[in-house]
């Protein structure tokens, strides 16, 4: 009973150390991206491998999400009689929802989890020492570019998504089901508001895109530096982000809406 | 200017502890102007350790370690940057920047730390390239190196900011004869004929004694005993003398501490 209750005060302490030692980083990558301002090509070197190489994947799913999305609100919708609102509700859902939520965790999949093996190699093979020795920093040189990557190409994935799918529902709906299309783009004109809709899933998705790159850039810098270090990291990278985007995803859902 | 008749580094009274074990114990150590010192002892001696507590990377326990007159353990961040663009370290496996060519691995630290221009750079890397024998290789990527180029072209780029002292981790170790021997004469010839001082962590006795003129010999968080490779072999150390002629048993013993052996065996048959 004694051990269960020291390794509950040990666990505990843990993660709120790993906490602690997070929000320090997160604070020195900050501190790092003013600079990284004035050295844009490493920037967007950066967003090439997390935010270009992603696009194909984005593409690929928003596709299949609005298809899915427009065959299940179609025979919802047909019940009603009210399939010609069809891309109200295949747009909202991406908009608002599934665009940000989705795209987030195929970033964390894709980006983040590549993000925590590349930089936990360099810690394993001595690279962030040896800059330290070198008098660079590691975490502006470093960190700091793949930070501001992550946070800007978030945004720019999960609207692609969002365009992807409801091309997919409107190929699924119009192309295959026979919704009326002008009824389906005319009526998602009317219905989708630029700042209740639109705006408030961006904001979600730069949320999402700070919180899971944060995630990987740490636990790739904090990472044990042997192979079986480096692997649990990148492990944690998918799953801690894809639970911080959920459980996010709920508490902005209900403070925006 | 500070005093070059001083010691380089100058190592007072330094302790350090990972957890409850002491790794040093108080020791002292003079680096000298000019010199190739090796710092030998068994492996897990925390010689490695030695070179990051000079390069400021870890903080000791207690003890001073200046270096060039600077004490190492006070300076901000800042301070501490501008005293390593000063050192080089050549980290065991190279630590070469794998999503860099040769060419860039060099030419990083100047384009970090100055203003030059490209053409500059490039004449820069290219002499320096030239000095360790891989100019031919600017254009090959860490991947495609071997083991001793890598270790080559990581010195190459620590020497990249001209330093006042470099500092070798386990250089000779998993080198195949040839490139044993390439990078034992560069390490004596950059110290010559840059007017570096070098330390260089070992357990190679035979490659470290070529080419050092100190020897310190580090063993259970002490120096055991320091001086000249020919000292050392002379001296009347037991310790000394196992660790220079390689010897199996002697003061590091042979057998890992245990009970003893006819009881050992007499417990296992009356189970």
């Amino acid at each position: 009973m004694l051990n269960f209750i020291q390794g509950l005060g040990h666990s505990g302490l843990s993660f709120f150390q790993r906490l602690g030692r997070a929000h320090i980083l997160l604070a020195h990558i900050v501190a790092g991206v003013p600079g990284m301002l004035l050295r844009w090509p490493l920037v967007i070197q950066q967003m090439y491998y997390v935010g270009v190489l992603s696009v194909l994947i984005i593409l690929v799913s928003g596709f299949f999400v609005g298809m899915v999305l427009g065959l299940q609100g179609y025979n919802i919708l047909v019940d009603f009689g009210a399939e010609e609102t069809l891309g109200v509700m295949v747009s909202l859902s991406l908009v608002r929802e599934l665009g940000p939520v989705v795209a987030a965790l195929l970033f964390a999949g894709r980006a983040g989890s590549a993000l925590t093996a590349e930089i936990g190699l360099m810690k394993a093979t001595e690279q962030l020492s040896a800059m330290e020795m070198m008098a660079i920093d590691p975490i502006r040189r470093v960190l700091s570019p793949r930070f501001l990557a992550g946070f800007i190409s978030m945004p720019l994935l999960a609207a692609i998504f969002s365009a992807v799918g409801i091309m997919g529902g409107d190929f699924v709906g119009v192309g295959l089901l026979g919704v009326d299309e002008g009824a389906y783009w005319s009526q998602m004109q009317a219905s989708v508001d630029l700042y209740d809709d639109i705006l408030n899933g961006v904001i979600k998705s730069i949320v999402f895109g700070v919180v899971v790159t944060w995630i990987a850039v740490f636990e790739g810098y904090d990472a044990i530096p042997t192979s079986e270090g480096v692997s649990r990291a990148t492990t944690r990278t998918v799953v801690h982000s894809s639970l911080a985007i959920l459980g996010l995803d709920f508490i902005l859902t209900a403070i925006m809406f | 200017m500070t005093d070059t008749s001083t010691p380089l580094v100058e190592i007072r009274n330094l302790s350090f502890a990972r957890g409850n074990r002491m790794i040093f114990d108080g020791i002292d150590m003079d680096i000298q102007r000019g010199k190739v010192t090796a710092i030998m002892g068994p492996s897990g001696t925390g010689k490695t350790t030695l070179l990051r507590l000079i390069g400021g990377q870890i903080k000791p326990l207690s003890g001073t370690i200046k270096v060039d007159g600077v004490e190492v353990t006070d300076l901000s961040r800042s301070a501490l940057f501008q005293l390593r663009k000063r050192m080089g370290m050549l980290f065991q496996n190279g630590a070469l920047l794998t999503d860099m060519s040769v060419y860039d691995n060099i030419a990083f630290p100047i384009r970090e730390h100055t203003q030059l221009s490209e053409k500059m750079i490039r004449t820069l890397v290219t002499m320096k390239l030239q000095v360790v024998g891989l100019r031919g290789a600017r254009n090959l990527m860490p991947s495609e190196l071997s083991g001793g180029m890598a270790r080559r072209v990581a010195m190459a780029r620590a020497i990249a900011l001209d330093p006042m002292m470099m500092m070798y981790d386990e250089p000779f170790t998993g080198q195949d004869p040839i490139s044993l021997g390439v990078l034992v004469r560069l390490i004596r010839e950059l110290n010559d004929v840059l007017g570096l001082s070098s330390i260089v962590v070992s357990h190679d006795i035979e490659e470290a004694s070529s080419i050092a003129d100190t020897i310190y010999l580090l063993s259970g968080g002490k120096v055991v005993a320091h001086g000249s490779a020919q000292a050392l072999r002379d001296s009347g150390s037991e310790w000394a003398k196992q660790f220079m002629n390689g010897l199996p048993d002697g003061p590091v013993p042979f057998h890992y501490p245990a009970m003893d052996y006819a009881e050992d065996l007499l417990s296992v048959g009356s189970k």
